[in-house]
C-alpha cells in the first residue's frame, strides 16, 4: 500500500518525461539512421546500419550549417556584449547616482518592459531599409543593443549594493567606471551569470526578426537556417534533417546540461525574480 | 573595505562648496552613465513607437512614393479582414487550449516532483529540456514525428488499431496541434514557476492543517496549497498567456498559414514584411499590441513588487 | 471528551545515523500541564511530534485516552497543536483561520469546496462554526481582529490566533512547540500568566515543549527533563529544583546556574574538596565526585567559629539585581573553579579589604553527584561549615 503510494507518482511523471523526451529522441535516433529504416517506423533504439556519417555530413554539406552556427555565435556573442555594456552603467546610474531624469528613466525602463520586439519590428525595419542596412548583422544586432529587462534586473540588484563602500572606494580614488565595473558589478555576478543564459538562449532561439530582416543564406542564424533546409529538404532525406535538428538543438542542451541550475534561474528569472 | 577616514581628515575644503561640487560630478556621471541607455531608448523604444502611429493612420507601403493620411480606417479595415479576423480567433483559440492545458498539468507535475527527493533533479531535466530547446528545430521535428506515414505517432495509433490522425493536413487540427506544441514547450517552464512557488511554503502550515483535520491530500491542498500558489498560478496564467499570444515559430515550420492557420503574429508579419502593407500591418500591430500590453501589465506590476499576503 | 492521558511505551526514533529517541517511556496524567524540557537536539520537539503524529517512531506505542494511537493519522488524533511560527493561514481572516479545524471536522467536503461550497445546505452548521469562533476569539480578547489578515497583526496577537486555533474544539490534548519563543521577554512573561490560566480554565491535557527552564519551571505541573534522546528526570518543578537526579537536570534547572564543586570521597566515605573536609559523608564509591550548591544556599561565613573552616575565596566581581545581589568568587585553592553567591541586597557584604571571604553553605541542601553523573546520598556528619 505503502510502496504504492511512492511509486505511482513516479509512474505519473515517467509517463509524461516519456511524452516530453521523445522528440529529442526520435530527433537523434532518425539522424543516425539510414533512410530505408526511416520508413519502417521502428522504435527500437540501435539502428540497424549506423548511417550518422551520412546524415551529419549531408546536413553540414547541402546548407551551410557551419555557417548558420557561427551567425548564430556571433549574434548571439555581439548582442550580449552591448546589452551587458549599455545596461550595467545604466542600471548602475539609476540605482545609486542622483541625476535630473533619473525617475523618468526608471517609469520608461519599467514601461518598455511591456513592449514586446514583435511591435517595434515594423518600424526597425522600415528604418533599417531606407538605411540600406537590410541583410547586415548589424539588423540583426542593433534591435537588441538595449535590453531594459537587463537594465531593470541590474538596477534591482546593485540597489543592495552598500552605498559605504562606494563612498570609501570614491575616497580611496577609484573612479566612478571602475567602482561601477569593478566593485558593483562584482557583487552582483549571479545576476550577471542568469541574464547571460537568459540573452543567449533568447537570441540562439530567435525565429522572428531574423526572418525579418535576413534572407541571404549567408547571413543566417541557425533557426532561420533550420527554416531553409527543411523548405529545400522538402521531406526527401530526414536523417539529414534530423541530424541538422540536432545540431542546432545541440549548443544549448548540452549548456543546459552542464549549468543547469543556472540556466534554470536564468530562463525563468523573468518569473521568479 | 579598508577603513577609510572621513572627510574630516581631508583637506579642508568649505563645506557647501565641496558637497555642490560632488553633487555636480555625481549628476554628470549619472548623465554619462545612462546616456547610451537614453539614446538607445529613444532609438528602438520612443521614436518606433511614434512612427508606428504615425503609419497606423497612413497608407503607407515600404518603397511607396506617396503617403496619405486616411485616420482610423486601418482600423475599420482590420476588423473587416476575413484574413485577420481568422488569425485572431486562431490565436484566442490556440491561447485557449495552451493556457488551461499549459499552466495545469505544469501544476500538477510540479506537486508531484515537488513530494520527490532524490529523483526530483532527473524530473526537472527531463520536463525542462524543451524549453531550452530551439523551438524551430524542435517544430520540425514534430513536423516529422505527426507524419501520416513516416511519423512514429501515426504508427502508435494505428498500431492500436484506430485511423491515422492526419495532424497536419485536415484545417481543423493545424490550430489544435500547434497548441500541443506549445504546451510541450512551456509545460517545463511553468513547472519550475510553480515549484519555486511549492518550495516557499511553509512545512508548519501543512502540519497544522493535518492536526486541523485536513486529512486527505486534496484537503491539504485546498486548506495551503492552492491559496499559496495563488500569486504564482496568476502569474504563471499571465505569463503563459503572452507567450500564448505571440506563437509564430510553430506555424511559420508547419503551416506557413495555409488552411487558414494564420495566427496574429503571423498574419502580421504576413502584411508587414512580405506584402509590404507598412500602414495597414501598423494598425494590426497596434491591436496586437493593445492584447499584449493588457496581460503584460499584470506582469510587470508582479516583476516590481512581488505579490504578498 | 476532552483532557486525556497520554501514554508513551518505549519510544525510539532515528534519524539517519542520529539515534534522536532512545526508548522514551511517559505517562502524561490527563488534565495536567507537563513541560518537555532541554537543550535544543535532546529530542523533545520530536517527541512531541510523534504524540501528534507529524512523525512515526521506529519503535514504541503511542495511546491517547488509553486508545493506541501509533498508526493513526494526525488529523483523527483530535490533538491540537501550538507552532513556534503559529503556522497560522496567510491568506484566511483571523476568523476563517480559527474556523479550520471546525470547517474540517463538521462540514462535508462537498462544502468544503471553493466557490461551489457555499450552495450546500449547511448554514446550521456554520452558524454554529462562527458562534464556537466568536466564544473561542473572546476568551483570549482577540474579538476585535477578526476580520484582519494575520500579516496584519502583531507578533502577539499571532499568538493569541494560534491559541485561539487550537482552544475552538476541545481537543483530547493541546501540544506547543515552543510557542512563546518569537515573543520579546516582556510579552512572554505576560503569555505565561495567561497560558497557566487557560489551562486551569480548560483543565486540559498541555504538552509543552521549550529550552526555557524558567517557563517549565513557573507554569508546569510536572517536567519532563531529557537530554540526548532520554529523560533524565520527570517530576514536578520543586523536585527537579530541589533533588535533581543527575548532573544534567542540576545544570540546567536553576538561574544562576548551580555551583559545582570537585570533590573527593575516601574509603571511609568522607567527602573532602582540596584536602578540606567538608563534612559530609556518603556511601558507595570513592574517587571524584562533583558536589552541586544553589547560589541562595551559600553565604559568606562572618562569625568567628567558622571563619576558618568555609572555603576560602577571592570575591571577583559583586553584581546588584534589584533585591538580590550575585558575588563571584574564586576558590584560592582551584582559581578556575568560580562559584556564585546570591545575598539580599540589604546583606552587608562582609568582604574583606583584599577581598578575601571565606564561604559557608547551607549543608543539607547540597547535592553530592557520582562520576557518572548519578545523584548520590549524602548525610551531614557535621555542621563544621554552617
Amino acid at each position: 500500500m505503502t510502496a504504492l503510494r511512492k511509486l505511482t507518482p513516479h509512474a505519473v511523471l515517467a509517463l509524461g518525461a516519456i511524452v516530453m523526451l521523445f522528440p529529442f529522441y526520435w530527433m537523434v535516433l532518425t539522424s543516425i539512421r539510414s533512410p530505408a529504416e526511416v520508413f519502417d517506423v521502428s522504435f527500437w533504439p540501435i539502428p540497424k546500419s549506423f548511417d550518422a556519417v551520412e546524415n551529419y555530413s549531408q546536413a553540414a554539406g547541402q546548407v551551410p550549417m557551419a555557417r548558420f552556427m557561427l551567425n548564430g555565435v556571433i549574434v548571439c556573442l555581439g548582442i550580449l556584449v552591448m546589452q551587458v555594456l549599455t545596461a550595467v552603467p545604466a542600471a548602475y546610474a539609476l540605482a545609486k547616482l542622483r541625476f535630473p531624469g533619473r525617475r523618468l528613466l526608471l517609469s520608461l525602463v519599467i514601461a518598455a518592459l511591456c513592449v514586446p520586439i514583435q511591435a517595434l519590428a515594423l518600424p526597425l525595419f522600415v528604418g533599417l531599409a531606407k538605411a540600406d542596412l537590410l541583410n547586415t548583422y548589424f539588423a540583426m544586432m542593433a534591435p537588441f543593443f538595449l535590453s531594459v529587462f537587463a537594465i531593470f534586473l541590474f538596477h534591482q540588484s546593485f540597489r543592495s549594493y552598500p552605498n559605504e563602500i562606494i563612498e570609501a572606494a570614491r575616497l580611496d580614488g577609484f573612479s566612478e567606471l571602475e567602482i561601477c565595473w569593478r566593485l558593483v558589478l562584482r557583487g552582483s555576478l549571479p545576476s550577471l551569470a542568469a541574464f547571460t543564459v537568459f540573452s543567449l538562449v533568447a537570441h540562439w532561439n530567435d525565429l522572428y526578426w531574423p526572418m525579418i530582416v535576413v534572407s541571404d543564406t549567408n547571413l543566417a542564424p541557425p533557426p532561420l537556417g533550420m527554416l531553409f533546409f527543411a523548405d529545400v529538404e522538402t521531406g526527401a532525406n530526414y536523417g539529414a534533417l534530423m541530424a541538422g535538428a540536432t545540431l542546432i538543438t545541440a549548443p544549448m542542451l548540452v549548456c543546459f546540461l552542464l549549468v543547469r541550475r543556472h540556466f534554470i534561474a536564468g530562463i525563468t528569472m523573468t518569473g521568479v525574480k | 573595505m579598508t577603513a577609510v577616514p572621513t572627510n574630516m581628515t581631508l583637506p579642508v575644503k568649505p563645506g557647501v562648496a565641496s558637497s555642490n561640487s560632488r553633487d555636480r560630478r555625481m549628476m554628470r556621471n549619472g548623465l554619462m552613465f545612462s546616456a547610451p541607455a537614453v539614446f538607445l531608448l529613444l532609438a528602438i523604444y520612443i521614436l518606433p513607437m511614434l512612427l508606428l502611429a504615425v503609419f497606423s493612420v497612413t497608407d503607407y507601403q515600404l518603397g511607396a512614393l506617396s503617403i496619405r493620411f486616411i485616420g482610423l480606417e486601418n482600423f475599420i479595415k482590420a476588423f473587416h479582414d476575413a484574413v485577420f479576423l481568422r488569425a485572431l480567433s486562431n490565436t484566442v483559440l490556440y491561447a485557449a487550449l495552451v493556457i488551461p492545458f499549459g499552466v495545469f498539468l505544469a501544476l500538477g507535475v510540479a506537486l508531484l516532483v515537488h513530494g520527490t527527493k532524490r529523483s526530483r533533479a532527473f524530473w526537472e531535466v527531463a520536463y525542462f529540456l524543451p524549453v531550452t530547446a530551439t523551438l524551430v528545430a524542435m517544430a520540425t521535428v514534430w513536423q516529422f514525428l505527426l507524419h501520416p506515414s513516416l511519423g512514429p505517432v501515426n504508427a502508435a495509433i494505428k498500431w492500436l488499431g484506430f485511423e491515422p490522425v492526419s495532424f497536419l493536413s485536415n484545417p481543423s487540427l493545424l490550430i489544435p496541434t500547434m497548441a500541443l506544441i506549445g504546451i510541450w514547450q512551456v509545460l517545463g517552464f511553468n513547472m519550475v514557476l510553480f515549484l519555486a512557488g511549492l518550495t516557499a511554503i511553509s512545512k508548519d502550515l501543512y502540519e497544522a492543517a493535518r492536526l486541523d483535520g485536513a486529512k486527505s491530500s486534496l484537503d491539504r491542498f485546498l486548506t495551503v496549497t492552492w491559496p499559496m500558489l495563488g500569486p504564482t498560478t496568476m502569474f504563471v496564467i499571465v505569463t503563459t498567456s503572452i507567450s500564448a499570444f505571440k506563437v509564430f515559430e510553430t506555424v511559420a515550420v508547419l503551416t506557413k498559414g495555409r488552411s487558414g492557420s494564420e495566427t496574429l503574429l503571423f498574419a502580421l508579419y504576413l502584411e508587414g514584411f512580405e506584402y509590404s502593407n507598412t500602414g495597414y500591418a501598423a494598425a494590426l500591430t497596434l491591436i496586437f499590441l493593445a492584447i499584449v500590453l493588457v496581460l503584460s501589465i499584470g506582469q510587470t506590476l508582479h516583476l516590481d513588487r512581488k505579490v504578498h499576503y | 471528551m476532552s483532557s486525556q492521558a497520554i501514554d508513551l511505551r518505549n519510544i525510539r526514533k532515528r534519524f539517519g545515523p542520529d539515534e534522536v529517541l532512545k526508548g522514551i517511556d511517559l505517562s502524561i496524567r490527563p488534565g495536567e500541564f507537563l513541560s518537555l524540557v532541554g537543550m535544543s537536539g535532546c529530542g523533545k520537539s520530536t517527541l512531541l511530534r510523534i504524540i501528534a503524529g507529524l512523525e512515526s517512531p521506529d519503535q514504541g506505542a503511542v495511546a491517547i485516552g488509553g486508545g493506541e494511537v501509533t498508526n493513526v493519522d494526525p488529523s483523527d488524533r483530535n490533538l491540537a497543536m501550538v507552532f513556534q511560527s503559529y503556522a497560522l493561514y496567510p491568506h484566511m481572516s483571523v476568523r476563517e483561520n480559527i474556523a479550520t479545524p471546525l470547517r474540517m471536522r463538521r462540514l462535508p467536503m462537498s462544502a468544503r469546496l471553493p466557490v461551489v461550497g457555499g450552495l450546500f445546505g449547511t448554514s446550521k452548521i456554520r452558524n454554529a462554526i462562527t458562534e464556537d469562533v466568536e466564544r473561542a476569539a473572546g476568551m483570549l480578547q482577540i474579538g476585535h481582529l477578526l476580520d484582519r489578515k494575520p500579516s496584519q497583526l502583531s507578533g502577539g496577537q499571532r499568538q493569541r490566533v494560534a491559541l485561539a486555533r487550537a482552544i475552538v474544539r476541545s481537543p483530547a490534548a493541546f501540544l506547543m512547540d515552543e510557542p512563546l519563543s518569537n515573543l520579546d521577554a516582556k510579552l512572554r512573561a505576560h503569555m505565561r500568566e495567561e497560558l497557566v490560566a487557560l489551562h486551569r480554565r480548560l483543565g486540559a491535557t498541555f504538552v509543552y515543549v521549550t529550552h526555557d527552564q524558567i517557563e517549565a519551571l513557573t507554569m508546569s505541573d510536572r517536567i519532563a527533563l531529557m537530554s540526548e534522546g532520554r529523560i533524565e528526570q520527570l517530576g514536578t518543578p520543586d523536585e527537579l529544583y530541589r533533588q535533581p537526579a543527575t548532573l544534567t537536570v542540576a545544570r540546567f534547572i536553576g538561574s544562576p546556574s548551580i555551583n559545582l564543586l570537585p570533590v573527593d570521597v575516601d574509603s571511609a566515605g568522607e567527602i573532602s574538596a582540596y584536602g578540606q573536609a567538608l563534612g559530609l559523608r556518603t556511601k558507595g564509591d570513592t574517587g571524584p565526585a562533583t558536589l552541586g550548591l544553589r547560589s541562595e544556599d551559600l553565604f559568606i561565613a562572618t562569625d568567628g567559629l567558622s571563619l576558618h573552616q568555609g572555603l576560602a575565596v577571592k570575591v571577583l566581581r559583586s553584581e546588584t539585581h534589584g533585591a538580590d545581589r550575585y558575588m563571584t568568587c574564586q576558590l584560592l585553592a582551584d582559581p578556575t573553579v568560580r562559584l556564585t553567591v546570591r545575598q539580599t541586597a540589604t546583606a552587608k557584604p562582609g568582604v574583606a579589604s583584599d577581598g578575601t571571604v571565606h564561604l559557608g553553605f547551607h549543608a543539607e541542601r547540597a547535592h553530592l553527584f557520582g562520576a557518572n553523573d548519578l545523584r548520590r546520598p549524602l548525610t551531614v556528619r557535621e555542621r563544621v561549615l554552617a
